[in-house]
């Protein structure tokens, strides 16, 4: 969905360190792009008349961000975001693709509501937007919807997301129909019946606080129904959000079985724990919950060793008077994109956890691939989306300086390490 | 005596409290906790006298805002503050805007323009007076949310305790029923071990929290084992309004296995004190031959819920007070 190039002056990117596992660079190399497009990468490149020059030294430059989960809340609750907002926000967080889910009003689940958002993004012209639809008609978890005619109107992967699909025959016949297409279902895990009435991770925190808990098991066991589902169907399963122990430790099992699953996890789910809810603290409200440390230490274990495909934001803007209400009220969900870069350097890179290879193969590799974007990397003819980041800037987040509407953050105030400092889709910087 | 005597009693230092707000006892000191008690203790006596009344709180005003249905603890509150000369004023949730759409902070926001001194407020979920604490300028004092506390009914059983034993320190406290819906039970907890009580909890493994021991006590499934060795045995009303059928099987399940009645009491101290913070269920959690028997102190609990209220009313006046004089 490249969509129409724009005509801009070639663009010359010197000094700067390229970090693209796709293509096998990690090192000191310039990027010329033309018409939209990669030119050439070399390790010495010169300025002729009437490029841009972008002075790279010391940053790095990094194929463009993929985020696979997103709600841009547009149409419906156009107070909360929009398809416009949505998309400054995930420009200035370094992403050069986005995936909103469908749980809009109405409902992404026939072809007229998916070229809607995709034509509403392409006049906002800043990222590429490819939307998830709906696995049941308005979400309900009754009927498939057209498969495919949602996948001809160019949705990237089906989802009910915000609610889980149940119905476990409905689940086995979306894992089996889906196969037609090559494309993932995507699972937000929940039993609800285990799950009903929480609001926080059950455990010390929830006793403490006397708030009603979601045991990690709400998402587990559901896990662990639709990796049995995968081994009966063959289909594409891709988890959403996961958020503890036990889901990776299933995700894990199945993979080393061959199953085809796929699975991403949030930056906040790998950077704070239920404790961040203390002082009942709604910014940290989010389903699935902040867990236990065990289970934030699994994450980055398993997005260590390659269970867990990539990171992605689930970024949920909610409204400020929404979310200054009492917790068990307050709606789930953290605005994510415009911290995401910086919570990930900072948890994950400065920790020691993750090399930058292993974090772009996460923020950008594996998320397109999972989306079915093609020609994704830092390359020659590929379409220019690439992310200038500066390894070394600290920063404290501000919610007030957010251009996504929502800026219900559980980091406001906190200090992070690494920035985006440009973003290029298609040879234009849009952030 | 003159009243001035008991306003100010000197084993009261109001100095030594600085919190706007008295939210839990989770973030009281052991010290605070005291200073609680013993003002409490000063101000009991004057409930005792034939004119229940001194001008402490004369020209301040109380705010009893009850987004839950009680009428122990509000009454005790409307007391409380009308013994201390203060101007009270009772909101119920049913009458208030709140049905109309309005949210909690609009509603904190109206009263803050009605210059109230002190928000009492009782609510079904936890932590909105924290919520209400945090956005107002008038003190807040928690009547009980949700599941999380209930400080003053925790004082006026620490209080209990200290009268009828002679101390805290020391004591085994049991606290036996349904610990998953129970702010009393937390700010209990809270409160006994930091005054230097052990405390052991019980109920059916469906009515007992996540990672209970983690609060610093003890955790048992056996009621017999519970009782033997406890000094104080507080019994928690089974909330058959807020639970869903799948907790216990039926009420008449829980009292076999887990209600107090005489032969129970056999396994338990001669000298145990039998507590409970009302409503009781008569049949359920505890029989009557219990509730109305020799080692009850359900009554006095309630006698001393005024005197607790007063000093919780009188230390946070005192402290915004001097708040607001910084202030401006």
């Amino acid at each position: 969905m490249a969509g129409e190039r724009p005509m801009s002056k070639p663009l010359l990117i010197v000094g700067g360190t390229v970090v693209d596992p796709a293509a096998k660079r990690d090192g000191r190399f310039d990027v010329l792009i033309e018409d939209g497009l990669i030119a050439d990468v070399h390790p010495s490149l010169k300025a002729l008349d009437g490029v841009d020059v972008i002075d790279a030294k010391g940053k790095l430059v990094l194929p463009g961000f993929v985020d696979l989960h997103v709600h841009f809340r547009q149409p419906g609750r156009e107070d909360k975001e929009t398809i416009e907002t949505g998309s400054q926000a995930a420009a200035r967080g370094g992403f050069t693709a986005v995936c909103p889910m469908p749980n809009t009003d109405p409902v992404v689940d026939h072809g007229g509501a998916v070229e809607w958002v995709t034509h509403e993004a392409r006049r906002v012209g800043l990222v590429d937007v490819h939307p998830i639809g709906a696995l049941t008609k308005g979400q309900h978890g009754q009927e498939l919807t057209d498969f495919g005619e949602l996948f001809d109107a160019g949705c990237a992967a089906l989802s009910d997301d915000g609610k889980p699909l149940i119905n476990p025959l409905l689940m086995r016949r979306a894992l089996e129909y889906s196969k037609v297409f090559g494309r993932p279902v995507i699972q937000h895990a929940e039993d609800p019946s285990l799950s009903a009435g929480g609001v926080i991770h059950e455990g010390v925190v929830s006793t403490t606080l006397g708030l009603r808990g979601i045991p990690a098991e709400s998402e587990a066991t559901i896990v662990a129904r639709d990796l049995a589902l995968v081994a009966l169907t063959g289909g594409w399963l891709h988890v959403a959000h996961v958020s503890c122990a036990e889901s990776v430790e299933l995700i894990r099992h199945a993979k080393r079985q061959g199953a085809h699953v796929t699975c991403e996890v949030t930056p906040h789910h790998l950077a704070l724990t239920h404790e961040a809810v203390e002082g009942f603290r709604t910014e940290a409200k989010v389903n699935p919950p902040l867990r236990g440390d065990d289970d934030r230490l699994a994450l980055i274990e398993g997005l260590k060793d390659g269970t867990i495909d990539c990171i992605a934001t689930d970024h949920a803007p909610h409204t400020d008077w929404e979310k200054d209400a009492d917790f068990d009220t307050a709606p789930f969900g953290i605005s994510g994109l415009e911290t995401a870069f910086g919570v990930c350097v900072t948890t994950l890179i400065e920790a020691g956890h993750l090399s930058w290879g292993q974090l772009v193969q996460s923020l950008s590799i594996n998320p397109s691939r999972i989306a079915g974007i093609n020609g994704h990397g830092l390359v020659k003819g590929q379409p220019a989306n690439l992310t200038l980041v500066d390894p070394k800037a600290t920063w404290i987040v501000d919610p007030k300086q957010f251009v996504s509407k929502g800026t219900n953050t559980p980091f406001a105030g906190a200090r992070l390490s690494g920035r985006v400092v440009k973003t290029i889709r298609q040879g234009t910087v849009i952030g | 005596m003159p009243d001035t005597a008991v306003i100010a009693p000197e084993a009261v230092q109001t100095a030594q409290w600085t919190k706007k707000d008295l939210l839990g006892l989770r973030e009281l000191s052991a010290d605070e906790i005291r200073l609680l008690l013993a003002t409490a203790e000063s101000f009991r006596e004057i409930s005792l006298r034939p004119i229940k009344k001194v001008p402490a709180l004369r020209g301040k005003t109380v705010v009893n805002l009850f987004f839950e249905p009680s009428t122990r603890t509000r009454t005790s509150f409307e007391l409380a503050a009308k013994r201390l000369s203060a101007d009270i004023l009772n909101i119920a949730a049913s009458t208030s805007s709140m049905t109309k759409g309005e949210t909690i902070l609009d509603t904190i926001k109206n009263l803050e323009a009605l210059k109230v001194d002190i928000i009492v407020i009782r609510h079904a979920a936890a932590g909105v007076p924290q919520m209400i604490a945090r956005h107002a300028r008038a003190s807040v004092i928690n009547a009980g949310d949700g599941a999380h506390e209930h400080p003053t009914q925790a004082l006026l059983d620490l209080l209990t305790i200290q009268e009828k034993k002679g101390r805290i320190e020391g004591l085994q406290v049991t606290i036996l029923g349904d610990l998953a819906h129970s702010r009393v039970a937390r700010s209990n907890i809270w409160g006994l071990t930091k005054l230097g009580a052990p405390v052991t909890v019980c109920g059916p493994p469906t009515l007992m929290p996540a990672q209970m021991e983690q609060l610093g006590v003890t955790v048992t499934f056996d009621v017999n084992e519970a009782i033997r060795h406890a000094d104080v045995l507080m019994l928690l009303r089974i909330q058959h309004e807020r639970q869903e059928v799948t907790l216990v099987p039926s009420l008449r399940e829980y009292r076999l296995r887990y209600g107090i009645d005489r032969d129970r009491l056999k396994f338990a101290k001669p000298d145990v004190l039998i507590m409970h913070p009302g409503p009781i269920n008569r049949g359920v959690e505890i029989d009557s031959s219990v509730a109305d028997g020799p080692h009850s102190v359900i009554l006095d609990q309630v006698t001393n819920g005024v005197a607790v209220r007063m000093a919780a009313l009188y230390l946070v006046a005192g402290a915004s007070n001097g708040g607001g004089a910084a202030d401006e």
